[in-house]
């Protein structure tokens, strides 16, 4: 027994990693989908699989997709039924789509373990963070519930979990808190083979495998029952219920004897004379453990209990567990569940006592007092002064009960307040906070230096990293912990010893040193030598230095980087600057094992790469100075607003304060109780991210509308205005005669860049057909440094914006420089710079947004859409723009036609009032409104006028039928409803209700942004991920076809159907927008949409959608039905037979590339026969034209 | 008729050797070749660029996007290793192609500057390769450099790899030095065992629609082999080693004309990708029928048989021969 404690390897990993090493090793088969933060697990074990990694019985599991959790459920319960030995992993959502599978896999007695990454359930918004809400969701089903507290309990609890259910026979849910435990990166003990050989009998798996079924053996299960026989056929399984409960116990038994590691169903911290005592469940228990231990060394007589194992509840072990002196309890739940008699751990410890004074199992000195109170919800800190808090709150004769703790909450006063003071972290425990760019490679670098520190001294280490919701430019803070004692911290750091900017541009915006210690050590990345440093940061950074007396380090490292050949990538630099001053290991110590590192991450992609690395180490140490700090502060520099001055007062008082991160301290007044908030809010999000921007030269620009056509953050705008406006541009404002003969006289046309929130993408470039004839290189755009510029350009774009927007009416909106003449709606998202799918969203939004309302499936679109700190969608100058929600990432087909169905129901309701009061309007404007032609722009312009004077004169009735009419009044002008989303929705999880959507007859608009895999959460494998293309879950190369959503919606028959790809045509793509919108049925427009996941610099986005084109991959075509009427075909193919190779196209990516890097036969193999199906399905779509050609 | 020849000190059955192309690639078409006639292949060119930037290019796809969104910490699986990098599927097929025919394989790598793309060559001599063609395509684009320099350069880079590998080497290069001949004698000098004469350089066009440079691929024509028949015809006297005639290849009588100025092998390309591997059964058929009808009874015999230090006026090859065509040029040629 001894042997197996000593061979257990030390890794440094997270829970997800953690989870799915034990699923992995003890699994047969195991059903996969995505969904965040359990995505990493699928992920882990495809890619191990994919590997050729054996489970403990020697065979490679079989890891398979699906195209929902439900689908996934159904796929585990059905490997279970025939006695396969399986497992899943989900989280939120997805565990809920699991939910009704679960009933039958407890109800039938089977083993399993569902690993969940616990996520906060979507309700009045959606949340990718941790709390219980989804697995408390699942008590009623009948599963075994586990619950795992940190990193090493994650590998161990999966471990008993895959016994118990085995012998029980009772399926498990093991779960662990998303984002703070799953993403935590801890030091932990691995669980060798061998322990997990002694911790599974064979018997069992065999005895699951006689229950399987099988012709050999045939059984029925799964029957239909009646009132005669369900009832007590269904209290049959309460044997296995009352043992299951000792069988984990009698796991953990077995466990700790193989590896030291002892747990129980309810473990309890603390003295055995505690008088107050607190109950919970996840990573808020090691918060409380670490809490209880220094209040207990100051005094006090604070317990807790942490309970393991949550169903079945094992009521009597819980009160065995408490300590016979307890007075007062509080129990914390992770978890809100509305109109309740409490959550649910409260409820479960209520009945306990309850139970416990009728079957006495232990009499207390008092009966004691209990409270519930709810934390920690989508991942909200909890923290020591939190713990302290509910302990201080105890003492009172009578504690606040249904308390929350962690927020402010003013309007129902729930909340205990807490004082932060006096919980800084021991001296032993190093705490470092580094702040760096998405790009930069800071959290990468940082996990690279947990993995160093772990792996290389006898320190606990923890790492968690926090990422902003901006998919460009977006800001990481990683939060290191090392020590000599286990870190039980799962909390962010407040007080760090150590704090890094990787990026300078940082330094006016966030106060980062608010959360340095008294002489903490602050290294800088500037962009000047070591002797300016001083002079060019912000006056309130000069100030902390020299308050807190930090020590002061800086370097230029993107100099040292570029210098080295590692091009924009800091990481390596920053990292050594870390290990040469934080002391944490002897500095030529420390660089040699960064050597290591790097040779261990690099050592397999080539002597190049790892020499750069190399040399970058060695250049950094030399240009990292210690920069002298004066006795006081004069630096002029200020720290800039959040938002501008100008911004409303909501985007003040609230968005401002999210942006400058204190989100956490606004109250619940701050927030509708219904989850709205107002749309136009990026526009005072300035985040200045690009590095260079487009630069106009007016004397070759054509006014074309090319670059902001394809723009995917709206940025450069171009107006038509009178040039008498001019006056009071700025001397620098750049503006051109306009051309063509459309324009009155003195029109000028002026194209313009918000500098600020310009990406930096270079799609405009790119796009730019007009080159000067002397010199082809320059364009009419080109990219230019921002700093000198930036100044200037906000001057004229803040001019820009003071320019009108030119009459909606007299644009040539159908034409692709028209329609850039019309303001977008949609502007500055946080979608990735060069994004494919925003500029699709951008032009609908500037054709149709004033009268558009969109339903939106979770993914890429939804988070840009609609994440905070600001969204996106945008209103005119009438306040009219669209109107956005976002339901599920299943239901977004029916929930478009759900507003479909209302704003029809509710537009046939007005013309009812209408029509009932004509006479009494008395001019004949309900007959005009009535008879109105709304197919054109100009048409629904003098609708709305109309209907602004109906409104006017309904407004003082008291008729029941005038203000029934006013509520309806303005479904009286056309809306447009469209519905957004991915291809993961569209071809997968969200497929049958397209489908039905399709064949409903009613007049949505669906835009398929098509990036052919899940882009949002990771780049998994969906049904549109093309044949040779390697994604997650798909490592070894998609082996089948992309599913031709386009055909199979033409062969529906009744809606209008359009594939588009703007880079190949935009001509095409204006025309299947304004078809689809005037369509009068249901229309999907599948839009090929490049996408970081593809692996290629995204400014070449749009000559890949070309190439996809050419190569016959992507043929472009347009089915319009109601064109059969008029005896014309239907069926219009927009591009040629295929002229390049499918491989001219596919090898400019990496998710081709890479398998041709990492198997090249297969990639061989599978790109012959892509490029076969496509001249193919070249054929069928031939042939279609055909067929559809009307008979003479 | 004996069509034998020596190349680099292989024996091979005939001297048509398709010149490197994509062609190699495929084992089929290799097997097609063997079938055909050809009596060793080169590979297709393993670039130095590829050895570097696709190493390069493969990190940054992967890791950029890389730890920057809480949903998506990474956006595709990472294999377990890059085994299979350009280079390496190079190897592979070295190797495949050993075992799929019985004729020489020639490998041929391609590079400017010294560095670790050269250890290559080593790899294939060990993945089974029979010769290297080093490949040295350079443009001297940049004005400081000195022509001295750049000589040097190439001259470093034969002996860099001629010390790596126990193999035969062959350097191929293109015609624009300042004194060819003289460099030919100091590739032979740093351990050339032969000179592939000559490289065509991909030319880059302009398209005019869209105003862009446009590197497309023009194949040989025929006219082209004029450069490299005059060079050979000169050289063959001074080399000690082997020479192969390339660029502009099409029909017997140019491989005939090759031989006779002093080629060991003629290597072709284009004509084999216009007219596909069994073209080399014609050429080699019409070559025997010349040969018969001229009474030569082995290749051997006709090698060098009207080099410069064979034909009763060698300046025909040198200025005098420019100077005669140029008197000689009548209006009808013309037509």
């Amino acid at each position: 027994m001894k042997d197996l404690k000593n061979s257990q390897a030390k890794v440094t990993i997270d829970a997800n990693e953690a989870a799915a090493y034990v699923a992995h090793k003890l699994s047969e088969v195991i059903a996969i989908y995505p969904i965040t933060p359990a995505s990493p697990m699928g992920e882990w074990s495809d890619e191990w699989s994919m590997g050729g990694k054996k489970n403990i019985w020697g065979t490679v599991p079989d890891v398979i997709e699906l195209q929902s959790e439900g689908g996934a459920a159904g796929t585990l319960h059905g490997a279970l039924q025939t006695g396969a030995i399986s497992t899943t992993f989900t989280a939120s959502q997805g565990l809920l789509l699991k939910m009704p599978n679960l009933y039958k896999i407890a109800g039938e007695l089977t083993p399993a373990v569902i690993h969940v990454a616990a996520r906060s359930v979507a309700t009045h918004a959606l949340s990718i963070f941790g709390d219980h809400s989804d697995v408390m969701a699942m008590r009623p089903t009948g599963v075994a519930m586990l619950s795992s507290n940190s990193v090493q309990e994650a590998m161990d609890m999966a471990m008993i979990a895959h016994a118990a259910t085995l012998e029980s026979r009772i399926p498990f849910i093991h779960f662990f808190d998303g984002f703070r435990t799953s993403h935590e990166v801890q030091k932990v003990v691995q669980i060798p083979d061998s322990v997990m050989r002694e911790m599974i009998d064979d018997e069992w798996v065999i005895a699951h495998r006689k229950r399987a079924l099988t012709p050999d053996k045939p059984i029925l299960r799964g029957t239909a029952q009646n009132p005669d026989v369900f009832f007590q056929a269904r209290e049959t399984a309460n044997t296995y219920y009352n043992e299951c409960a000792s069988i984990v116990q009698r796991a953990m038994d077995r466990f700790a004897k193989l590896t030291g590691r002892q747990y129980n169903l309810f473990d309890y911290v603390g003295p055995k004379d505690a008088e107050r005592v607190i109950v919970l469940m996840g990573s808020g228990a090691e918060t409380a453990h670490e809490t209880i231990e220094k209040l207990n060394a100051r005094g006090e007589k604070t317990g807790l209990i942490k309970c393991r194992l949550y169903r079945p509840f094992a009521m009597q072990q819980f009160i065995e567990a408490l300590p016979d002196t307890v007075k007062a309890i509080t129990v914390l739940d992770r978890t809100k569940e509305p109109g309740s008699t409490g959550e649910p751990l409260y409820n479960d410890v209520i009945a306990a006592l309850h139970e416990n004074r009728l079957e006495e199992w232990k009499s207390f000195a008092a009966e004691p007092k209990v409270t519930g109170g709810r934390y920690g919800l989508s991942s909200k800190e909890f923290t020591p002064p939190m713990v302290s808090r509910i302990f201080d709150e105890l003492k009172a004769d009578k504690p606040k009960n249904h308390f929350t703790i962690g927020i402010n909450d003013d309007v129902t006063h729930t909340s205990l307040d807490v004082s932060t003071n006096g919980w800084d972290a021991d001296e032993d425990v190093f705490e470092g906070l580094f702040y760096g760019l998405g790009a930069d490679g800071t959290v990468s670098a940082n996990k690279n230096s947990i993995k160093i520190i772990g792996d290389n001294t006898d320190y606990f280490a923890q790492g968690y990293f926090v990422y902003d919701s901006k998919k460009s430019g977006a800001t990481t803070v990683s939060h290191l912990r090392f020590g000599p004692k286990p870190i039980r911290s799962a909390y962010l750091i407040n007080k760090a010893k150590f704090v890094a900017c990787h990026q300078f541009q940082f330094l006016d915006r966030l106060d980062m040193l608010e959360k340095a210690r008294p002489g903490a050590i602050f290294l800088l990345n500037a962009p000047y030598s070591h002797d300016k440093v001083w002079d060019n940061i912000p006056r309130k950074v000069q100030e902390q230095i020299i308050e807190k007396n930090l020590k002061f380090y800086a370097i230029d490292a993107y100099k040292v980087a570029r210098e080295n050949g590692m091009g924009n990538r800091i990481n390596t630099v920053m990292q050594t600057c870390f290990f040469a001053i934080s002391e944490i290991l002897p500095k030529e110590k420390a660089i040699l094992l960064i050597k290591d590192a790097i040779k261990k991450a690099y050592g397999n992609k080539g002597e190049k790469i790892l020499q750069s690395n190399y040399a970058a180490v060695d250049n950094s140490v030399d240009n990292l100075h210690e920069i002298n700090v004066p006795k006081t502060a004069g630096s002029p520099i200020e720290m800039r607003p959040p938002v501008p001055e100008e911004a409303p007062e909501y985007v003040q008082k609230v968005i401002a304060e999210i942006i400058a991160g204190n989100g956490d301290h606004l109250p619940v007044s701050a927030f509708e109780p219904d989850g709205t908030f107002p749309t136009a809010t990026t526009q005072w999000e300035k985040r200045n991210i690009a590095q260079e921007i487009p630069v106009l030269e007016p004397d070759i620009c054509i006014q074309c509308g090319k670059c902001m056509f394809v723009c995917p953050h709206a940025v450069i705008r171009m107006k038509a205005f009178d040039g008498e406006l001019l006056e009071a541009a700025p001397e620098t404002f750049k503006y051109m005669d306009a051309r063509g003969r459309e324009w009155p006289d003195n029109t000028k046309v002026s194209i313009q860049v918000s500098p600020e929130d310009c990406t930096g993408c270079e799609l405009c470039v790119e796009v730019c057909p007009a080159k000067d004839r002397t010199n082809v290189g320059r364009k009419a755009l080109n990219m230019a440094p921002i700093d000198p510029l930036l100044d200037q350009e906000i001057e004229n774009w803040d001019f820009f914006l003071t320019l009108p927007e030119y009459d909606r009416s007299e644009i040539k909106q159908e034409t692709v420089k028209g329609s850039q003449f019309l303001q977008p709606l949609f502007e500055f998202s946080g979608a990735c710079a060069g994004c494919g799918e925003t500029p699709y969203i951008k032009l609908i939004t500037q054709l149709y947004g004033d009268r558009m309302v969109i339903a939106n499936a979770t993914g890429c679109s939804s988070i840009y859409g609609g994440n905070l700190p600001s969204t996106p969608y945008t209103t005119n100058s009438e306040g009219l723009g669209p109107a956005w929600s976002n339901s599920l990432f299943e239901d977004n087909a029916e929930f478009g036609l759900g507003f479909r169905v209302t704003i029809d129901k509710h537009t046939e309701q007005a013309r009812e009032l209408l029509s009932g009061m004509n006479g009494s309007l008395g001019n004949g404007l309900a007959d005009e409104i009535l008879k109105a032609d709304q197919s054109t722009e100009p048409g629904i312009y003098e609708q709305r006028l109309r209907v602004a004077r109906l409104k006017e004169m309904l407004q003082d009735s008291d008729a029941p039928n005038a203000k029934m009419l006013l509520s309806l009044a303005d479904y009286l002008v056309r809306k447009s409803v469209w519905i957004f989303g991915g291809d993961g929705w569209a071809y997968d999880i969200g497929y049958g209700g397209l489908d039905h959507v399709l064949a409903s007859g009613r007049d949505v608009n669906i835009l398929v942004m098509d990036t052919e895999v899940y882009s949002n959460t990771g780049g998994q494998c969906s049904k549109a991920t093309p044949m040779g293309a390697v994604a997650k879950f798909a490592a070894g190369g998609k082996k089948v076809g992309k599913k031709d959503l386009g055909l199979m919606s033409v062969q529906g028959g009744g809606a209008y159907v359009a594939r588009i790809a703007m880079g190949a045509s935009d001509m095409q793509t204006m025309k299947a927008i304004i078809e689809a919108e005037r369509y009068p049925g249901p229309s999907i427009i599948i839009a090929y949409s490049h996408c970081i996941a593809h692996g290629y610099n995204m400014k070449y986005g749009l000559n890949q959608q070309k190439l996809a084109v050419d190569s016959g991959y992507w043929p472009l075509f347009r089915f319009d039905p109601s064109k059969v009427d008029n005896n014309e075909n239907p069926f219009q193919l927009d591009s040629k037979a295929p002229k390049i190779g499918l491989k001219d196209y596919a090898y400019n990516e990496m998710r081709y590339l890479m398998l041709a890097k990492s198997n090249p036969k297969a990639a061989k193999q599978l790109m012959t026969q892509a490029q076969k199906e496509v001249h193919e399905n070249w054929r069928v779509y031939e042939q279609l034209e055909k067929v559809y050609e009307p008979e003479e | 008729m004996n069509l034998e020849t020596t190349y680099l000190g292989l024996r091979l059955k005939n001297p048509l050797v398709p010149a490197a192309s994509p062609l190699s690639s495929e084992t089929d078409n290799v097997k097609k070749l063997e079938d055909a006639g050809a009596s060793a292949v080169v590979m297709y060119s393993l670039f130095q660029e590829q050895i570097n930037a696709e190493m390069e290019a493969l990190d940054h796809f992967l890791n950029t996007p890389q730890d920057s969104y809480a949903e998506a910490l990474s956006y595709f699986p990472e294999p377990q290793q890059y085994h299979n990098l350009h280079a390496e599927e190079y190897l592979e097929q070295i190797a495949d192609l050993k075992n799929a025919v019985d004729i020489p394989i020639i490998a041929s790598i391609n590079g400017v500057s010294e560095g670790g793309w050269m250890d290559y060559s080593k790899k294939m001599e060990e993945a089974g390769a029979d010769a290297i063609e080093l490949n040295i395509y350079y443009i001297a684009g940049d004005p400081s450099l000195t022509s001295q320099e750049v000589e040097q350069m190439y001259i470093n880079d034969v002996k860099a790899v001629k010390k790596a590998v126990s193999i035969p080497v062959s350097v191929k290069v293109g015609p624009y030095f300042s004194s060819f001949g003289n460099m030919a004698m100091r590739f032979e000098e740093a351990g050339a065992d032969g000179l592939v004469l000559f490289n065509r350089f991909y030319q880059p066009d302009i398209d005019l629609e869209n105003l862009e440079v446009n590197p497309s691929l023009e194949l040989s024509s025929p006219f082209e082999r004029r450069l490299p028949l005059r060079w050979i015809a000169m050289l063959r006297p001074h080399l000690k080693g082997s020479i192969a005639a390339t660029t502009g290849i099409h029909t017997a009588s140019d491989v005939l004309k090759m031989l006779l100025v002093g080629a060991d092998v003629a290597m072709m390309a284009s004509v084999l990708l216009y007219s596909g591997p069994g073209i080399l059964k014609h050429i080699e058929k019409e070559m025997v029928q010349w040969m018969e009808e001229k009474e030569y009874s082995s290749v051997e015999e006709m090698k060098g048989a009207m080099s410069s230090a064979s034909v009763a006026d060698p300046s025909a090859f040198e200025r005098a021969n420019y100077i005669k065509i140029l008197q000689g040029f009548r209006a009808e040629d013309f037509r």
